[in-house]
């Protein structure tokens, strides 16, 4: 008898690379999410489907065709917000309400029931969407992303908005990169490779990991170098913050969907940077009932000079995921080294 | 500073001359989107080519995707077509005589414009190109 109704997800974000580079079809990364065992699919409808937003009955079809054949249910679509759409000019907020309502239809047509918004969508927006969303059925979350976390001033103004409007429609959608807690080695290495001083990337690790502001890291790397790249590495710790992941119970019901983000799943079934250990406790203790969805983002790290093995990494976490929601996990799985 | 796919962004191995004519008037070459999304042709800000050190004339820069060709000027109001994830389009050169026999230096510098960063969405690749 399982303590929680956690449910496990893959976005196929986390096949970039091999999408990119049109060595995964859309169908073989759906077949790879199966294959791990999860159930939940997420897109970002302008990655995975050329012609966004354009669908055909023919490619609905197919894609319920593919629901159908692996076992797995359409979860959640992230949707972007093009305020710059024409040179010189800045979305009027109904111009960029088209634009979600675009995505509404696109999100349906496709079976999902949530759909993740991109941060820099305002408080005001979200209370013109509400309706909408509601038409649709369709829950829309604002990503809390790295370097903002669930309780920042820009996440305060959306939650007055959800709390004013009291619509169930209206909520959050936190990326766990808010929790990192060791600088990706994945990142650091590459920065290295680019001519970031060695010395300094192991200062700046020990300063993010004692729990030093960015601000206060930035400004001594600042005195002990002037090279580019050397204040680039301080400023990491800005991007990739650590925060206390307990602020996370605080809002549970308007937790729609998390984005499982990681950067390198390691041999011994962790995650370098993301604690989740801790997270995925609080996560069951306050009853979170969504899904954890995959969000592998280390390729951009290592394409420079390592085969990128996005598949492995996700059947990694998933199966990380597996041991800490007290799952059976696959006895024996021989661990495969893909990277140096 | 953001770093991704610009390892791909130009694809040295599908470069030619262009001949109309009877007469080379051009080249181009392959490129991909270094970027994790396909986007509306009008994001695209500014497209850089510098050829052999020398700076192209943005007037003599023309994009191709999936058989549609733009102008810089003409790609500003495209916001129906989009360049989609990984896609290979071409970065055309009109340039009389094209490129001669053998290897040449590309820069190609692309400027998206995406509103959810506070800097602008610049990336940069280099790559030898060669012509048979």
């Amino acid at each position: 008898m399982s303590n929680h109704q956690i449910k496990r997800g893959v976005s196929l974000y986390s096949y970039q690379e091999e999408f990119f580079l049109q060595k995964m079809s859309l169908e073989d990364c759906i077949a790879a999410v199966a294959k791990t065992g999860a159930t939940g699919i997420e897109i970002l409808g302008e990655q995975s489907i050329w012609g966004f937003p354009k669908l055909t009955d023919a490619f609905v079809d197919q894609w319920f065709g593919w629901m159908d054949k692996y076992g797995v249910t359409p979860v959640c679509h992230d949707f972007m917000l093009d305020y710059t759409m024409t040179k010189g000019k800045y979305y009027s907020d109904d111009e960029a309400l088209q634009s979600i309502i675009r995505d509404l239809k696109f999100a349906k047509r496709l079976g999902f029931k949530i759909m993740r918004a991109i941060v820099n969508i305002t408080p005001e927006l979200m209370e013109k969407a509400a309706p909408y969303a509601e038409e649709y059925d369709i829950k829309i979350g604002i990503e809390v992303h790295s370097p903002w976390h669930i309780n920042s001033a820009w996440m305060a103004r959306h939650w007055e908005v959800m709390e004013k409007t009291g619509s169930k429609y209206l909520g959050f959608v936190p990326d766990m990169g808010a929790f990192t807690k060791r600088l990706a080695r994945v990142q650091t290495d590459r920065m290295i490779r680019e001519g970031a001083d060695p010395k300094i990337v192991e200062f700046v690790c020990e300063q993010h990991e004692k729990g030093i502001m960015a601000e206060y890291i930035i400004a001594q790397v600042s005195q002990m170098s002037k090279r580019r790249i050397d204040i680039a590495v301080a400023e990491l710790t800005r991007h990739n913050t650590y925060y206390n992941p307990i602020a996370l119970l605080q809002h549970i019901p308007r937790i729609f969907h998390i984005h499982a983000k990681f950067y390198e799943m390691l041999d011994d079934g962790t995650e370098y940077s993301i604690p989740y250990e801790d997270i995925i406790q609080i996560l069951i203790k306050g009853g979170y009932n969504g899904y954890l969805s995959s969000e592998y983002e280390g390729n951009r790290h290592i394409q420079d000079v390592y085969e990128v093995d996005s598949v492995e990494q996700v059947r990694r976490q998933q199966e990380m995921f597996k041991r800490l929601l007290g799952e059976e996990v696959a006895p024996n799985k021989k661990s495969i080294v893909v990277q140096a | 500073m953001i770093q991704m796919f610009e390892k791909y962004m130009i694809v040295e191995k599908d470069v030619e001359n262009i001949v109309e004519n009877g007469k080379i008037t051009g080249f181009k070459f392959g490129a991909r989107l270094p970027y994790y999304r396909g986007i509306a042709l009008s994001l695209l800000e500014d497209i850089g080519v510098n050829i052999d050190g020398a700076e192209v004339p943005k007037e003599d820069i023309k994009f191709n995707v999936h058989g549609n060709t733009y102008t810089l000027e003409q790609m500003e109001s495209a916001v129906d077509d989009r360049w989609n994830m990984g896609e290979v389009a071409y970065i055309i050169i009109d340039k009389e005589g094209g490129l001669l026999k053998g290897d040449h230096q590309v820069r190609l510098m692309l400027n998206m414009r995406i509103a959810y960063l506070p800097f602008p969405s610049i990336r940069n690749s280099e790559k030898t190109i060669s012509i048979a």
